[in-house]
């Protein structure tokens, strides 16, 4: 039960660096900090104790496997957290070289 | 029998981006074709497998994987009569708007990009509106919102920039709390499939996490349809981005994945409680008074049009809300039906004057080259048809009648009073009327200012694309006030409804039982 | 960008190639044993992403690059619909239908689709992961000009 517990202390920090950083970088590594704890949490529910990779093992029929629905889950958010990041990267390039900063205090064009 | 067009709906527009970032690289006129092509296609079926496929819902399964034991395994994809509304809504949206950016977008670069994201980003709606399972939902909500959020930073200037950034950093947190309720799902039902976890949680087994999965995926799907507290990044999102594209976000996208989402999972998935639907229900009135509050004092079109999204999402949620109180007591199913029927009919509405609206924002940024009202007056004169498809917008998001806005407000408000919602029937009614008064500055400042220093005649009318989508979506607006006919409520909008309503419908006809 | 010293070079010559054939190793036992498109994909981009840094490239070289990588990302899930599709039209009427013979399970060749969608799947990946690295370096390069 504690690892989960610790799965959602990693989220809520992830939160709490989102909230109170003022670096856009410092946001984005927040930001993968939130998305790995989730994909750990998905981890985490699939296991099963003393479970083997869930590889079809024709000679031994009772064997005990981990759950792989989760895994194929935690690989497709992979990808998808994948391309967010990437995403959130090239928006703050591109910010860092308008603005000439990353500081999100400077960032306030736009309000109303 | 399952409907062989169904995958299409997703494929369709995959295989057009894609072929659209090849082919664009030696043909520069490839691109706006290719994407006219694919949204008219899919506005084809999605037509006709609303007309054919009637109240009939149709289920496919990928791989034919068939159910064992009544559970379903691989991954569905089911087309009722609410998302078959939700897919006629998108295929039509689009199509106007690709319509529309053959003339506007011919000012940016990189036009193969922009049309290979917008079929991507049709695409995920599509795939969002039609999928089972909820993490295939996830799934394709990133993909929409991948592309939607590189659309919202096509111009590459300061104010597009931060306005994604926003929008991506909220858009990010969401994605992560649906991902950490799909976790918890999965945790206490072992299961994905919508039907599944409502005959996995109905049977009462292990319930401890229903309340935490429950606030957590409203909040994530309320920050992808700006519910008011979750609000922030919206106005900025949609005022930033090119204007066909704020057309389908204000139109479309907050509606497929956000608004439609937290409908068919709050029904389909979840038992209907009290409690939750109180919570729905209190957002939606949040959203749809402060919404109109915070639009009063704008003075950027797109900005005002944005805040007006917020409240006008407001109307379909609490309307949908309503409906849920009533059903959760058990007490005069045939008002919840109507404030159901209310919601969705709203819904349908406000794709068509939003975004229409938005398109008529865009032309005068096209012509004027401002978005400020302060700086134009007396348009009426050089843009006769902007000005006449915006006054029908206009007056339909104000509601007044012969226009759709009129009698979907009308179907909400006679709801509320006969569930006795007194208090949110005389809510709806004000913000009605301060709608109205938003929407008079609007056209005056724009259109009718007679100001002599204002005035401007070298204002020329935009190009024929342009208007051809406005005027379009302006028939729409008056056609869709045919479907409060009863002849035609019954075959259009029931289904949709019959669907949200029934308990069992939905899941039966994914299990097989 | 400027390559690196000559020690990197030389053990990046040496480890590329091999780090290379894990890649497509994975890919290709992608249906037998853990791993498959995605791992074996990024281990792939991997290997390219390590031979630009060691070796540099300048900035033409880099957008000829990303245009390449691009087109191969855009055919290689153009073919994956395409193999998607082939199940509705072969007769069965279904999207991603398995309509090829399964085999013996355990054998490289067998699982009917599985080996091809992993393989492009793989050359997506490697490809969109590469793509994404040099959009990333021509910002850089475009900000330092």
């Amino acid at each position: 039960m504690t690892v989960y517990w610790l799965c959602f202390i990693l989220f809520l920090v992830g939160l709490y660096g989102v909230i109170t950083r003022r670096n856009l970088i410092k946001i984005a590594i927040s930001l993968s900090v939130m998305e790995f704890s989730c994909f750990l949490f998905l981890a985490l529910i699939g296991y099963t104790e003393g479970g083997a990779a869930p590889i079809v093992d024709t000679a031994d029929p009772v064997k005990i496997y981990v759950d792989p629905l989760p895994q194929a889950m935690v690989l497709t958010a992979i990808v998808i957290g994948l391309a967010t990041t990437a995403m959130l990267m090239a928006v703050i390039i591109r910010i860092y070289r308008k603005y000439g900063t990353f500081d999100i205090r400077e960032i306030n064009n736009l309000r109303g | 029998m399952m409907n062989p067009l169904i995958p299409l709906f997703v494929a369709v527009p995959l295989a057009g981006a894609f072929l659209t970032m090849i082919l664009g690289r030696f043909i520069t006129a490839i691109p706006r074709y290719m994407a006219l092509a694919v949204l008219l296609f899919l506005a084809f079926i999605s037509f006709w497998s609303l007309v054919v496929g009637g109240d009939g819902s149709s289920v496919y399964t990928l791989g034919g994987w068939e159910p064992v034991d009544g559970v379903p395994i691989g991954l569905y994809l089911v087309h009722d009569g609410f998302s078959a509304l939700l897919l006629c809504l998108i295929s039509l949206v689009g199509l106007l708007s690709v319509t529309y950016s053959v003339s506007y977008m011919a000012r940016y670069t990189s036009e193969n990009y922009f049309y290979s994201l917008f079929c991507l980003m049709i695409a995920g709606m599509n795939g969002v509106v039609l999928s089972g399972d909820i993490f295939n939902i996830y799934v394709f909500l990133e993909i929409s919102a991948i592309s939607s959020y590189a659309l919202v930073a096509f111009g590459v200037e300061k104010n597009e920039l931060e306005a994604t950034l926003k929008y991506q950093i909220l858009g990010v947190v969401a994605s992560f709390m649906i991902l950490f309720a799909i976790g918890f799902i999965y945790w206490s039902a072992k299961t994905l499939n919508i039907a599944d976890i409502r005959t996995v949680f109905s049977a009462g087994h292990d319930n401890r996490y229903y309340l935490l999965i429950q606030l957590l995926l409203l909040t994530g799907f309320g920050l992808k349809a700006a519910m008011i507290p979750f609000h922030a990044w919206l106005p900025d999102a949609h005022s930033s981005a090119p204007s066909p594209i704020s057309a389908m976000l204000s139109g479309v996208l907050i509606k497929a994945v956000g608004i439609y989402v937290i409908i068919r999972l709050f029904f389909n998935m979840f038992e209907v409680t009290e409690g939750m639907s109180i919570v729905i229900t209190t957002l939606g009135a949040l959203s749809m008074a402060v919404g109109v509050f915070l639009a009063i004092g704008q003075w950027d079109i797109k900005r005002l049009l944005a805040y007006h999204s917020i409240s006008q999402m407001g109307y379909v949620v609490m309307s949908v809300g309503i409906g849920m109180i009533l059903m959760a007591r058990g007490i005069r199913s045939e008002v919840a039906a109507l404030a159901i029927t209310g919601g969705i009919f709203h819904m349908l509405n406000h794709a068509a004057f939003k975004g229409l609206l938005f398109l008529n924002a865009g032309a005068i940024e096209y012509s004027v080259g401002t978005r400020d009202l302060r700086e134009m007056g007396g348009l009426a004169k050089g843009m006769p048809v902007t000005s006449a498809t915006s006054l029908v917008a206009s007056l339909s998001i104000s509601g007044i009648p012969p226009f759709n806005g009129f009698f979907s407000k009308l179907i909400i408000i006679v709801a509320a009073v006969m569930g006795r919602f007194y208090f949110l029937a005389l809510l709806a009614v004000i913000v009605s009327i301060i709608t109205l008064a938003s929407f008079m500055k609007f056209q005056r400042y724009a259109f009718y200012n007679i100001d002599p220093g204002k005035i401007r005649n070298d204002i020329k009318e935009v190009p024929a694309p342009m208007l051809l989508s406005m005027i379009t979506l302006a028939v729409v607006c008056l056609l869709l006030s045919l479907l409060a006919l009863p002849g035609l409520r019954e075959t259009v909008l029931s289904p949709a409804t019959d669907i949200l309503m029934d308990q069992l419908k939905y899941s039966s006809q994914i299990t097989g039982m | 960008m400027k390559g690196m010293t000559v020690i990197v070079k030389k053990t990046t010559q040496l480890i590329a190639g091999i780090v290379f054939l894990y890649g497509i190793y994975i890919i290709l036992h992608g249906h037998l044993t853990p791993g498959g498109g995605f791992a074996g994909g990024v281990i792939v981009a991997g290997s390219f992403i390590l031979l630009i840094l060691a070796y540099g490239s300048d900035f033409l070289n880099l957008v000829k690059e990303e245009r390449g990588s691009t087109t191969y990302e855009n055919l290689a899930i153009l073919v994956f619909l395409f193999l998607a599709l082939t199940g509705m039209v072969a007769g069965v009427g279904i999207f991603f239908a398995n309509w090829l013979p399964h085999g013996t399970p355990g054998e490289l060749v067998s699982a009917g689709f599985l080996p091809l969608y992993n393989i492009f799947v793989g050359i997506e990946v490697a490809a969109s992961i590469l793509t994404i690295f040099l959009a990333l370096i021509i910002f850089k390069e475009e900000v330092l000009k």
